[in-house]
């Protein structure tokens, strides 16, 4: 593979980039207009009471809805849940109850068929507590960006504008972001899924990745800057190089990430698979925007404030 | 040779290392914890129902987690967790617990006051009684150590128990015009047609209150106690009658706890899904372990045998320190794995750079490892670096989830910045560079 050419094609890398993100936000301005949320948000973050249930004999959403009703719940989330061995299962999500009130619906619902014993599942959340988390992983994220901002620039302070190389890391993670957020935004239009606790993880664990992935080619950029023989290339020319010494490395890293996550898709439980799709797609932005939008981001950037530099 | 004999020195350590975590697994009696998303349960964020701007002492909520752990062991659940999340929160995890509601009940009743009948004779304050309400032991001897090993257990003392803090509706201390305190307390309406009549068949004994099995107070009924008011009265202070009213209010909490959050899992649910993941993701593991020996040959094989050993060690942590694995405890363990295979590819593509450029095989391998160590560094302490920023936020996320994903994932990225670098390198120098001259003439075992 030749990348003697590979940053002069950013302009093409930046509108993959741009219409993928584009696309996220189509649907979640989809999902404002048809579901009133950019995407549903779980109890974990809005608060609320979430019941996973799994009934011995089938029940109809009218019969369940009435249960609810008779206890003052007017208007209760119902929808059925599919998946591996999963027969007569339901969601139903409603308001913040207390430990009593869930009993009693979970005693009414018994009345109406049999539950099956241990596989009930029952969230609830104040109102305070999921805003509270909503907030607290807004502040981690812009706690971590900040904070690999600053590390970059520190790591990176032999070279030339450390600044540069920080904000550009930070700019990728924030592009991975947006397409998984996208992501999850389409799938909750189609799927019905909902973000709750797992999804924070999946998001942090993206950001670690993508930080890694986006580090290694800035290493190696640096690397080359530092070399004597490299000193007549332009800045287009040792990126060009650095790339074509990573990218193989990104590849097989890559490779043997998704070995585990298609392995966890094809054979793993239900609950997560959910979790492990967000994963899989966040991994794959974070490979691609390592390569494909924090490097080339680099070299705009020292374009646009040098042009005579310009290969 | 000089080189030679750092590479057997840490072939030493390795073997201890591989000794001593070998020797942590295997132990049956620590087997790894599982949180409650693998094994169901029930999990309860409790807070302080005070006014957002009065202020709870870390005191009050220590004491408060001490006095919820009493009960939740009464449960008889295996290893519960109480613990207090940030100022004003107490969490408490119960793992395979069948009963739920109970549970909720139990934690949420501030604490069992029982009046019980103790004939003619006070009882000592602090004392440890046993009562008919229930047969459980005594919670107060129990926090003394009195109830351990089934032999050396001395049996408290037996009372009938007259009725329950339940009857109480309200407890206020006062004081007289002469500068005496008092407790001046409300029975709820059906009550006070027993009490009365309790009273007036009891008069001049003693009823002594009890809390969770403890003394607090033994006051003598002097008079029949009519229309359901009556006062506890003794030589109490300001604060003593304070306390006492508190106690009957509220149980021995000292703040009253409302519940913030449940989570409640059936056990089927977490161990069936969460069984198939785990075997799913030990495939894709291996799957990954098995490309490594086929793309990089023999230094895939060093690599296999260093994540082997980063995955023992690994679990051997997990059971020392102790970790609880949950979902994002798992996904944090493969992120750090994925790490480690990384760390591996990156010095495998700095060998065989190295290689193609015509180095002979020693020196590549020894300029392989440490160009590629300042990646691996680098990378790794900024996820370090992350995980300390998630570990704080962490705290505040009411669940401890992401908490265990940082432990897990900064546990793991530590390790493997051992075992990638130092393990491969050792096997890489000692096997492959030990029979460099051979292994040259056959490329094909290095995948170059």
């Amino acid at each position: 593979m030749n990348f003697n050419n590979f940053v002069q094609r950013r302009k093409i890398y930046y509108s993959i980039s741009g219409i993928i993100i584009a696309l996220g936000i189509l649907a979640m301005i989809y999902s404002y207009f048809t579901v009133g949320q950019v995407f549903r948000l779980g109890v974990d973050f809005v608060g609320g009471t979430r019941f996973e249930v799994q009934f011995s004999t089938p029940v109809t959403e009218a019969d369940l809805r009435q249960i609810f009703v008779e206890n003052g719940i007017n208007n209760p989330s119902v929808v059925t849940l599919r998946g591996q061995g999963v027969e007569n299962g339901w969601q139903i999500r409603v308001p913040y109850l207390s430990p009593e009130e869930t009993q009693t619906l979970q005693d009414s619902m018994e009345a109406l068929s049999p539950l099956v014993p241990n596989t009930l599942l029952i969230t609830t959340m104040s109102p305070a507590v999921g805003r509270e988390v909503t907030r607290s992983a807004f502040v981690a994220v812009a706690v971590a960006a900040l904070i690999i901002l600053f590390y970059i620039m520190i790591m990176f302070r032999q070279v030339p504008h450390p600044f540069r190389y920080g904000l550009c890391a930070v700019i990728a993670m924030c592009h991975d972001l947006l397409v998984i957020l996208g992501f999850v935004s389409l799938m909750s239009a189609i799927l019905g899924w909902e973000l709750d606790a797992l999804f924070l993880t999946a998001v942090l664990t993206v950001v670690g990745f993508s930080l890694q992935d986006t580090i290694v080619v800035f290493d190696r950029i640096r690397e080359n800057l530092g070399k004597p023989k490299n000193r007549r290339l332009s800045f287009e020319d040792i990126v060009n190089m650095s790339v074509g010494d990573v990218f193989k490395r990104s590849v097989i890293t890559q490779l043997s990430a998704m070995f585990v996550m298609v392995s966890i898709l094809l054979f793993g439980g239900d609950p997560i698979k959910a979790f492990i799709a967000v994963l899989f797609v966040g991994l794959l932005s974070g490979t691609y925007s390592s390569l494909f939008t924090a490097t080339p981001l680099l070299v705009t950037w020292e374009e646009k404030v040098n042009p005579s530099h310009a290969g | 040779m000089n080189k030679k004999f750092v590479d057997l020195f840490w072939l030493a350590i390795i073997v201890i290392i591989l000794a001593v975590s070998l020797w942590i697994v295997q132990d049956a009696n620590h087997p790894i914890r599982r949180g409650l998303d693998l094994q169901g349960g029930l999990q309860v964020l409790l807070e302080a129902d005070v006014p957002a701007d009065h202020d709870v002492t870390l005191e009050q909520m220590t004491t408060a987690r001490q006095i919820i752990d009493q009960r939740v062991n009464a449960l008889g659940v295996t290893e519960p967790v109480v613990q207090v999340e940030g100022e004003r929160r107490i969490l408490v995890e119960l793992p395979g617990l069948d009963n739920p509601q109970d549970a909720i009940g139990l934690i949420q009743e501030t604490a069992l006051l029982e009046f019980i009948d103790s004939g003619s004779q006070p009882l000592e304050e602090g004392m440890c009684v046993v009562t008919s309400e229930n047969t459980a032991p005594s919670p107060c001897q129990i926090v003394r150590g009195e109830v351990g090993a089934e032999d050396s257990f001395i049996e408290a003392p037996f009372f009938e128990t007259v009725m329950t803090g339940a009857a109480l509706k309200t407890a206020v201390p006062e004081r007289t015009d002469f500068g005496e305190y008092f407790v001046d307390f409300t029975l709820q309406p059906d009550q006070a047609d027993f009490f009365a009549e309790y009273t007036r068949t009891h008069q001049g004994q003693f009823l002594t209150i009890v809390l969770d099995k403890e003394v607090i107070s033994s006051p003598r009924i002097n008079s029949e106690i009519d229309g359901g008011q009556g006062t506890v009265t003794g030589q109490f202070t300001a604060e003593e009658a304070e306390k006492l009213a508190l106690q009957l209010r509220f149980g021995s909490l000292p703040v009253p706890l409302r519940i913030e959050s449940t989570r409640q899992v059936g056990a089927t649910l977490g161990t069936q899904s969460v069984q198939a993941s785990i075997e799913a993701g030990a495939i894709g593991v291996l799957m990954v372990l098995l490309f490594m020996v086929a793309y990089y040959r023999l230094f895939g094989v060093m690599a296999d045998l260093a994540l082997g050993f980063y995955m023992l060690l690994n679990f051997a942590v997990y059971q020392g320190v102790p970790v609880t694995l949950t979902l994002p405890a798992i996904t944090g363990f493969l992120l750090s794995t994925g790490m480690a295979v990384d760390a591996n590819v990156l010095v495998f593509e700095r060998i065989k750079e190295e290689i193609k450029r015509g180095t002979a095989l020693k020196p590549a391998i020894d300029t392989g490892f440490s160009l590629a160590w300042v990646s691996i560094r680098d990378s790794n302490v900024a996820t370090l670096v992350i995980c300390g920023v998630l570990w704080l936020f962490g705290r505040s996320f009411g669940a401890s989830s992401v908490q265990g994903f940082a432990l897990t994932l900064s546990i793991g990225v530590l390790i493997s910045m051992f075992t990638a670098v130092v393990v491969t390198r050792t096997l890489v120098r000692l096997i492959i560079g030990g029979s460099a001259k051979y292994i040259e003439t056959k490329k094909w075992l290095l995948g170059a």
